[in-house]
């Protein structure tokens, strides 16, 4: 649910950092403010955070690697994440899935070379009665099927 | 006159159209001259007819189903300002089947007023659970819960108040409430209705498991998937705050609860507890050795009560309404409701609170009403992702923790997820395998090799059903939590009921 994406702020990350650690925040917590403030953890924060944290390169690394969330590059300018899951699956999620790859020319996990769009999976929203679902640009869609995945698709380049 | 109009904000609303829809009214009112109020309340939960629009009249109120932008002004035109009749209207809300045929507790006053308004919540008796535990010994907290009978929501189904004793008997000054809200079983979402839709319920929960323990600091562990719940649980622990229903002495009682949302990551395994403290101290989010027990050595190492979202806020009635009255419903051990959410290819989805030892025929049949697609149903998965694949022929099983035990399923988190006939099960049993192996934490052979080596065998046109079998015997016994030890389950319910779509294509092959 990136807020902004891009634009990496040195002296705004650092801001971010001591501010989470005053309230007690873990590392996680950290990692969360950057990826809700950039879109992403860039390289540069892995120096400070080893700092503030008293952990290895090794550990800061290891927790940015184990969550999908915290991404290491910047998302596209527009991210749709599509529900994988069981319950999106009975109602034609990989369909919507397949048709999405084809027409954007990315598989899951990808942004487009001019960085117009990421493309991402995401397992359960909670709209489980009402799928398929995703986030588009972090609102909830409902309903996705491949036609209105187009729709949707010919709205973000107007 | 001020005519009240209902439109739910919750996540599934907002994906359909919702904010469209309360705008779009707010205007055509203001052109047509007519006073209007709306209140952007939770679900009732009602997922086919979303979003659900009431108007408030003398009558009570009449709900709208399914209502876009494009109904508005025909709806204007129509009356239901007056509550008349158009093509969308379901009649008054309270007199809806769908609602009217279940028995809610937990989600009872959900989606009646704004989620974030404590005056009406404690206008339909809010907080009064937490008023009774105010005023009892931790201990006398602890024997309601023993007497109801309350049962873990999350899925494991442990009883509730060993729990809370242990904790409560656990020496220290610092505990902690934790909150599993890290809801990420697919066809699973009462947690996020609740959390939308009554936020001060399971703060009035978590409060009386704090009193009840010894805690004095609460976290709701959160899923970033869920961005209304984020929102409105942080709004409303603001609110609670400021009316003394959290922080220092509240209500005058002289105890204190403080409470904060934490956001997960986006990984499956932190739903098991110790990842889940794992994650909030800051590491990845890979399961612990157990003993030490939670309750005893949890988070930061201090005594720590881990519940689901569902059981915290069931304790809110059971102190209300004391916990004999919890014991008198449902069915043998298990005892109580469980909102069951009905999911995928289904034609009326949504949330159903009912006693346990209903089948899953009624809740199929009774409230489902076939599937979406109009296809016949093939089979259903309940209780998420590490849950089994059940046929047409058990769906007259009991919706009971140990009924379901026997026929090799579970209750899980309460969501059926429906499959119509075109359901490839050997497909579904190789997702269940690459679910496993991406969400896996790695840190046991079984769940982190056994799932990659699952998914490579019935990915051949001509799987291994034999080397399948061996994996999920390694997997069950072998694995430290229920990612690995449980994904076996849907896998070989799938082989076990469906043999047929494991042997397709070898005949395909042979020829």
């Amino acid at each position: 649910m990136a807020k902004n994406s891009g634009h990496w702020d040195e002296t705004k990350a650092l801001g971010l950092m001591v501010q989470c650690q005053r309230q007690g925040g873990a590392l996680t917590s950290a990692l969360r403010a950057l990826v809700d403030t950039f879109g992403y953890v860039d390289d540069a924060a892995i120096g400070p955070l080893m700092h503030t944290y008293a952990r290895s390169r090794a550990e800061v690394l290891g927790v940015i690697s184990y969550y999908e969330d915290f991404r290491t590059s910047p998302h596209g300018r527009h991210t749709i994440r599509l529900c994988q899951a069981e319950a999106c699956q009975a109602v034609g999620a990989r369909t919507t899935t397949a048709h999405a790859c084809k027409k954007t020319g990315l598989a899951l996990g990808e942004t487009s070379n001019d960085g117009q769009l990421t493309l991402e999976g995401v397992y359960c929203l909670g709209l489980c009665a009402n799928g398929p679902a995703a986030l588009i640009d972090g609102k909830p869609a409902a309903h996705l099927d491949a036609a209105a995945f187009d729709a949707r698709l010919a709205e973000m380049s107007e | 006159m001020t005519t009240r109009i209902f439109i739910p904000a919750d996540m599934l609303a907002i994906a359909l159209g919702a904010d469209d829809v309360a705008i779009t009214i707010a205007n055509v009112a203001k052109s047509r001259g007519e006073k209007v109020e709306i209140i952007r309340n939770g679900s009732r939960g009602l997922c086919w007819a979303e979003p659900l629009v009431e108007v408030e009249t003398k009558a009570g109120r009449m709900a709208y189903g399914n209502i876009t932008m494009n109904d508005v002004s025909g709806l204007f035109i129509s009356g239901f300002l007056q509550g008349k009749k158009h093509e969308k209207c379901l009649g008054l809300t309270e007199n809806i089947p769908y609602l009217k045929a279940q028995e809610r507790y937990i989600f009872k006053t959900c989606g009646l007023y704004d989620p974030c308004d404590i005056a009406a919540y404690e206008s339909h008796d809010g907080f009064s659970g937490l008023r009774v535990a105010l005023g009892l010994k931790p201990d006398a907290i602890i024997d309601q819960v023993q007497t109801s009978g309350l049962r873990g929501r999350g899925g494991a189904g442990f009883p509730a108040a060993i729990k809370w004793r242990t904790v409560l008997g656990a020496k220290g000054p610092q505990k902690y409430i934790l909150c599993n809200a890290d809801e990420g079983d697919s066809g699973t979402y009462s947690d996020r209705l609740i959390m939308e839709g009554d936020p001060f319920r399971l703060i009035e929960g978590m409060t009386i498991a704090g009193l009840a323990t010894g805690a004095r600091e609460g976290i709701i562990y959160l899923r970033s998937e869920y961005p209304v719940s984020i929102r409105v649980l942080e709004k409303a622990i603001i609110i609670a705050t400021q009316n003394n229903w959290l922080g220092k002495d509240i209500q005058g009682s002289g105890k204190d609860f403080t409470l904060t949302v934490f956001v997960g990551g986006g990984s499956y395994v932190c739903g098991e507890e110790t990842a889940l403290m794992e994650s909030v101290e800051g590491k990845r989010g890979i399961v612990r050795s157990k003993p030490p027990l939670p309750a005893l050595e949890g988070l930061h190492g201090k005594p720590t009560l881990i519940n689901n979202v569902i059981t915290l806020c069931a304790t809110a009635d059971i102190l209300a309404k004391g916990g004999q009255w919890h014991a008198g419903l449902g069915m043998g051990r298990s005892t109580g409701t469980l909102p069951f959410q009905l999911a995928g290819d289904v034609k009326f989805g949504g949330l159903i609170e009912l006693p346990f030892g209903r089948s899953l025929r009624e809740l199929l049949e009774g409230f489902g009403g076939g599937t979406r697609s109009g296809l016949p149903v093939k089979v259903i998965q309940v209780g998420g992702p590490l849950g089994a694949y059940l046929p047409p022929s058990l769906y007259d099983t009991p919706l009971d923790y140990e009924a379901m035990t026997a026929i090799g399923a579970g209750i899980g988190h309460g969501g059926i997820v429906v499959f119509n006939e075109t359901t490839d099960m050997r497909q579904q049993a190789r997702y269940a395998f690459e679910f496993c192996a991406h969400e896996s934490c790695g840190k046991c052979t079984p769940c982190r090799i056994g799932s990659v080596r699952g998914a490579e065998a019935l990915a051949s046109d001509t799987p291994d059903l034999t080397l399948v079998d061996d994996l999920c015997e390694v997997m069950v016994d072998g694995s430290a939590c229920a990612m690995g030890s449980m994904t076996p389950i849907p896998v070989k319910s799938a082989i076990l009921h469906f043999p047929d779509d494991f042997a397709e294509k070898q005949n395909v092959a042979a020829k």
